[in-house]
């Protein structure tokens, strides 16, 4: 099923849809029986992107799955501030192994559920993007030409954020990290490095990839919810913008997020079997300067002098993802 | 039924009537005839259930078996060498969440310079994973290590490695006598986990632990290692009582009551050393050897009630610690501390060079005479030194 959507008269925008809704279309969030996966008092930044994916998409698998869920968790951000011993903020069978081997802890997980006959508990393996595209990544490939019985959901906030703000290779060109510093002429990260994992993901021709973003929460809960209901190997790309490596208010999370996929930055796509099936259409498209200048990564493009080269360089990149995935639908003559 | 085999044939097919549910694979010499093995017998249909993961790298056949433990399943594995090396940093994770994961180490060297041959370098260095090592000196022994090995593991939630030399009895072909299923059945009972991945009861596993409680996670490990110097000798003596045959516990001491000069070692040399033992008893000289079986934890009460006052202890070594010596020798030396027992190393066989029975009677008679240097090379070989080393050579050798 795709997502219902609701237009919201106030704002224009497309929100997390409630009361409009028949009680069934209702977002899990919106259900008080939802299942508080991660419960609230973690120890999570505010503003947090990646706090609020887990969040629905861990409920959003647990409705679909009735409750038969493991989830096994890398390490990072997500894992560092849920689990402070001796207190932990999951509720629901949780597995932290190492930074690296999230996918093929996942795989083992599915494997003795499948040896024990037990097929109605499924598999969700989360890490951020150090531990997916970086660290973790000879593991997920492993685990996606297994084609094993795993959702594995990456929470990319571009950036190494536990440990302080470092380049991974998820950190999009221009940048400023810790390890990308902006001096004299400087530009941050480096043009043409990095790489898109989903991309990768449909190399291995695996059943289900999907990107999604925290600003389309109804979107990234359909996903979750059409991912677990299909089996072998699964991919979900989730942007979650992190206040404190991109330099942005707490306030503006959903806000950034938005304009990441506005802009072109960040498409947002379903493909199975390594073909697209779908895309979420940017209907009022944002010059990526206005994505760039609220964040505190980019100010180098525009303070002390505008960067103009680098910032057409960057729009470049957004018109290639806009075409090349159709994200501006042609209007009728 | 006692037939021919190949050693890896041997520990594939008694792995197998130890039930494992999910085994990792991951091939590297001289370890891959193992899992070559399992693969057939799952395939076949005759080891069921069990799932056979083809993995991409030994880092992940240790996270797939962390993760089948925790899920409650029995995992196996096995490795060599780098391969050993390259999941070291998912070894103490095992170790630290207390999964009994069962894994065969066919020793092998580490590079550089590569080399595929046999000695234990592998295992040494990971001595301090939390881990149980377990050292076969046979292919019968190494059968039967692992029926034990699983026992223990899952009774005191500590993963075991049984270690093998490679090639050395990996590719031996030797008369075994591989458990009889019902007879493992006996000895081993169906994996209960100490706690597992359930969503009916959801437990967080792998929670980060600060200074506030991590040297109490460390201290309760060392007493686990501790209760299982009391677990493997009982295990031993119920595994006697079901299979008919002894298997080695913590040590195998071989005419050392009365000896001199003991021989400590590991592995398959020791088979090598009792010939030679034998040998120079028939000659009058009294020698005798104490094998370690059980390397971590690490006997120290039992070796030092195997020695006594006064005898000549040489410790004969397939690894060591490069600016520091033996390694072995360490924990003998702290065992011995308050015993009047003089240690020499002697390392001796480092990346499959042969130990051989002139090379080790040489040594022991020079070791009687008391003119053995406190460490020496076993055939170090002058010449081929002074062509490398530009004739700069120095240190002993026997």
């Amino acid at each position: 099923m795709t997502a219902q959507r609701v237009k919201f008269y106030q704002t224009g925008s497309f929100a997390v849809g409630n009361r409009l809704l028949e009680p069934d279309q209702r977002s899990v969030q919106a259900d008080a029986g939802r299942t508080d996966a991660i419960t609230c008092g973690h120890r999570a930044c505010q503003g947090c992107g990646e706090a609020l994916g887990a969040r629905y998409v861990l409920d959003a698998a647990m409705r679909v799955t009735g409750g038969n869920l493991v989830t096994v968790n890398a390490t990072g951000c997500l894992e560092v501030f849920s689990t402070p011993y001796p207190e932990s903020a999951w509720q629901v069978a949780w597995l932290h192994s190492l930074f690296g081997n999230a996918p093929a802890v996942a795989a083992g997980v599915a494997a003795a559920l499948a040896v024990k006959g037990r097929t109605d508990v499924r598999v969700i393996g989360q890490a951020g993007d150090g531990g997916t595209v970086d660290i973790g990544f000879g593991c997920l490939s492993g685990l996606f030409e297994r084609n094993d019985d795993v959702l594995f959901v990456c929470y990319d906030n571009q950036g190494y954020m536990n440990t302080g703000v470092q380049r991974s290779a998820a950190t999009p060109p221009a940048a400023r990290t810790t390890t990308t510093p902006v001096v004299d002429a400087n530009p941050g990260n480096r043009f043409g490095q990095g790489k898109f994992a989903p991309f990768i993901a449909m190399a291995h021709e695996i059943p289900y990839v999907a990107t999604a973003t925290v600003a389309d929460l109804r979107d990234l809960e359909a996903k979750v919810q059409r991912a677990m209901g299909l089996h072998g190997a699964r991919y979900l790309h989730v942007l979650v913008p992190c206040p404190l490596g991109w330099g942005t208010a707490a306030s503006q999370t959903i806000r950034i997020a938005r304009l990441a996929t506005e802009s072109g930055l960040f498409p947002v796509f379903e493909a199975e079997h390594g073909r697209v099936t779908g895309v979420s259409p940017i209907r009022r498209q944002a010059p990526v300067e206005e994505y760039l200048r609220q964040q505190n990564r980019y100010r180098h493009l525009f303070d002390p002098v505008r960067r103009d080269d680098l910032i057409a360089r960057i729009q470049a990149r957004a018109d290639r993802t806009i075409r090349r995935f159709g994200l501006i639908e042609k209007k009728e003559p | 039924m006692r037939q021919q085999l190949e050693g890896s044939q041997a520990v594939a097919r008694t792995v197998a009537r130890c039930r494992p549910e999910v085994v990792c694979a991951y091939p590297i010499s001289p370890q891959t005839h193992i899992v070559e093995g399992l693969s057939e017998l799952v395939a076949s249909g005759a080891l069921t259930p069990c799932e056979f993961v083809n993995v991409e790298s030994e880092f992940a056949a240790m996270s797939v078996a962390i993760g089948a433990s925790a899920a409650g399943a029995r995992a196996y594995t096995a490795t060599a060498s780098q391969g050993l090396l390259f999941m070291a940093e998912a070894l103490w994770n095992a170790s630290g969440l207390g999964l009994p994961i069962t894994m065969t180490v066919a020793n092998r060297a580490i590079g550089a310079p590569i080399n595929i041959w046999n000695d234990h370098s592998d295992a040494m260095s990971l001595r301090d994973c939390g881990w149980i090592q377990l050292y076969a000196r046979d292919n019968q022994e190494a059968a039967d290590l692992h029926i034990l090995g699983f026992r223990l593991a899952e009774q005191l939630s500590i993963p075991v490695m049984v270690c093998m030399d490679g090639f050395v009895l990996t590719h031996a072909f030797e008369e075994v006598d591989v458990a009889e299923q019902g007879l493992v059945d006996a000895y081993l009972p169906p994996f209960r986990p100490r706690q597992v991945l359930d969503p009916a009861a959801p437990v967080t596993i792998g929670a980060m632990v600060g200074p506030e409680a991590f040297t109490e996670v460390r201290y309760l490990a060392h007493e686990n290692h501790l209760r299982a110097l009391e677990a493997i000798p009982r295990l031993a003596e119920e595994f006697a009582a079901v299979f008919g045959r002894a298997c080695a516990g913590l040590i195998s001491p071989y005419r050392s009551a009365d000896a001199e000069l003991v021989v400590v070692a590991l592995g398959s040399v020791l088979g090598t050393v009792a010939e030679v033992i034998d040998d120079l008893r028939d000659n009058g000289v009294r020698v005798g050897a104490l094998g370690i079986t059980t390397f971590r934890p690490f006997p120290a009460a039992a070796v030092r009630d195997a020695l006594r006052d006064g005898q000549r202890v040489v410790a004969l070594e397939r690894a060591f610690s490069p600016g520091g010596g033996g390694i072995v020798t360490q924990d003998l030396r702290a065992a011995l501390s308050d015993r009047d027992c003089p240690i020499s190393t002697v390392v001796a066989g480092l990346g499959g060079r042969a130990v051989t029975r002139p090379s080790l009677r040489r040594m022991l008679v020079e070791a009687t005479a008391g003119s053995l240097q406190p460490l020496a090379f076993l055939d170090l070989d002058r010449e081929l030194l002074g062509r490398v080393s530009g004739g700069r050579v120095s240190g002993g050798a026997a």
